[in-house]
């Protein structure tokens, strides 16, 4: 009786520590991606969505319409990469300024940038993977050839 | 001893402790740019003034299509920036700070705001207007303008601000982000780099201390 007790204890602490150790692995990556996420996002994003995500006036868009962002969030890489031309209402003010693609960014990039975003100014919409990513520029790629 | 009589000498107390505590020690801002002493015979006497550097005369379109110049801005003072309306680089962070001056001092007709625009070709008066309202700027304490090539970065060099058209910079056009504390004789008082929050605090206080000296 006694050593069940002591296999089932240690059954129990292996399963907490494998647990534990995965969701940590997580909270590194994140972490990770939130850091270097800064980084694209001071570089490429700052100068018209502001520091805090606050946005311009109706020039630029703030960041920290959750709504939105959770509802578009299939098509943010797409945005990040090539940009937006048509109109946009966020937190309800409608914006047509367009915003200028980012070719140069990897998807690597925007993954960080988005999940920086994603965890900031007031959302949390946890990690952008790369995998995410690459799905999301694939459909709007064949949406776009589609168009053509 | 009445209660009046009472009040008044705490209140002579009160008053003669603020007073001695008053250093006579004023702050005063710098006058930047050139200066040239200029000796003249006045009355038979001669003497020597300074002649400081000064913002040249100008004349230019504003958002409203109207022409404004130097005296649309002589009952105060004024802070002066460069700028275009597509300008992807340093613009947004610029304005978004000066729009933090402006909205602290919305109604404050001593002060004023004079955004030029650098791209001639493409930001005409009604591009202006609006950006100028999508911005949120509401009534004309703050003038865009607009002017040939020669008469905007010839001006730029009196506000000691670089600009250049540059094809090999985002957006077209290279010009410095510094904002300008122009004074009601015309002098640059301070200069600021727009895209620094810290500076922004200095421009804040200085643009104080400024106002104190200001004529009605």
């Amino acid at each position: 009786m006694r050593n069940q007790c002591l296999y089932l204890s240690a059954a129990l602490l292996s399963v907490y520590v494998v647990f534990h150790s995965c969701q940590g692995e997580q909270a590194i990556r994140r972490a990770q991606y939130t850091v270097n996420g800064q980084k694209v996002y001071a570089t490429h994003c700052q100068n018209c969505h502001g520091a805090r995500g606050e946005g311009l006036g109706s020039l630029y868009p703030p960041l920290t319409d959750s709504t939105f962002l959770l509802k578009h969030r299939d098509q943010l890489a797409c945005v990040v990469k090539y940009g937006l031309a048509g109109p946009v209402e966020v937190n309800g003010i409608p914006f047509d300024t367009g915003m200028p693609a980012n070719p140069a960014l990897s998807p690597i990039e925007i993954a960080y940038v988005l999940t920086y975003i994603g965890n900031s100014f007031g959302n949390s919409m946890d990690m952008f993977t790369l995998e995410e990513i690459q799905t999301g520029l694939a459909a709007c790629r064949s949406a776009g050839a589609e168009e053509e | 001893m009445g209660m009046r009589s009472s009040f008044l000498l705490v209140g002579s107390y009160v008053l003669s402790s603020v007073v001695a505590c008053q250093q006579p020690t004023v702050k005063t801002l710098p006058i930047l740019g050139s200066r040239e002493p200029v000796t003249e015979v006045v009355d038979g006497q001669t003497v020597t003034d300074t002649v400081y550097h000064t913002i040249a005369d100008f004349r230019l379109l504003n958002q409203d299509s109207v022409f404004i110049d130097n005296r649309t801005f002589d009952n105060g003072v004024y802070i002066a920036n460069f700028f275009f309306t597509h300008c992807p680089s340093i613009c947004p962070t610029m304005q978004r700070n000066l729009l933090k001056v402006y909205e602290k001092y919305k109604g404050d007709e001593r002060v004023r705001f004079l955004s030029h625009s650098i791209d001639f070709r493409y930001d005409s008066p009604s591009v202006l207007k609006t950006y100028a309202e999508k911005l949120g700027v509401t009534n004309d304490q703050w003038q865009f303008v607009t002017g040939s090539k020669a008469e905007i970065y010839g001006l730029s060099d009196s506000y000691m601000v670089y600009t250049k058209e540059d094809a090999a910079v985002p957006g077209g056009y290279d010009h410095s982000g510094h904002f300008l504390l122009v004074d009601q004789s015309r002098h640059i008082r301070g200069a600021y780099d727009g895209t620094d929050e810290a500076q922004l605090e200095l421009l804040f206080d200085d643009l104080a201390t400024l106002l104190k000296e200001t004529r009605d």
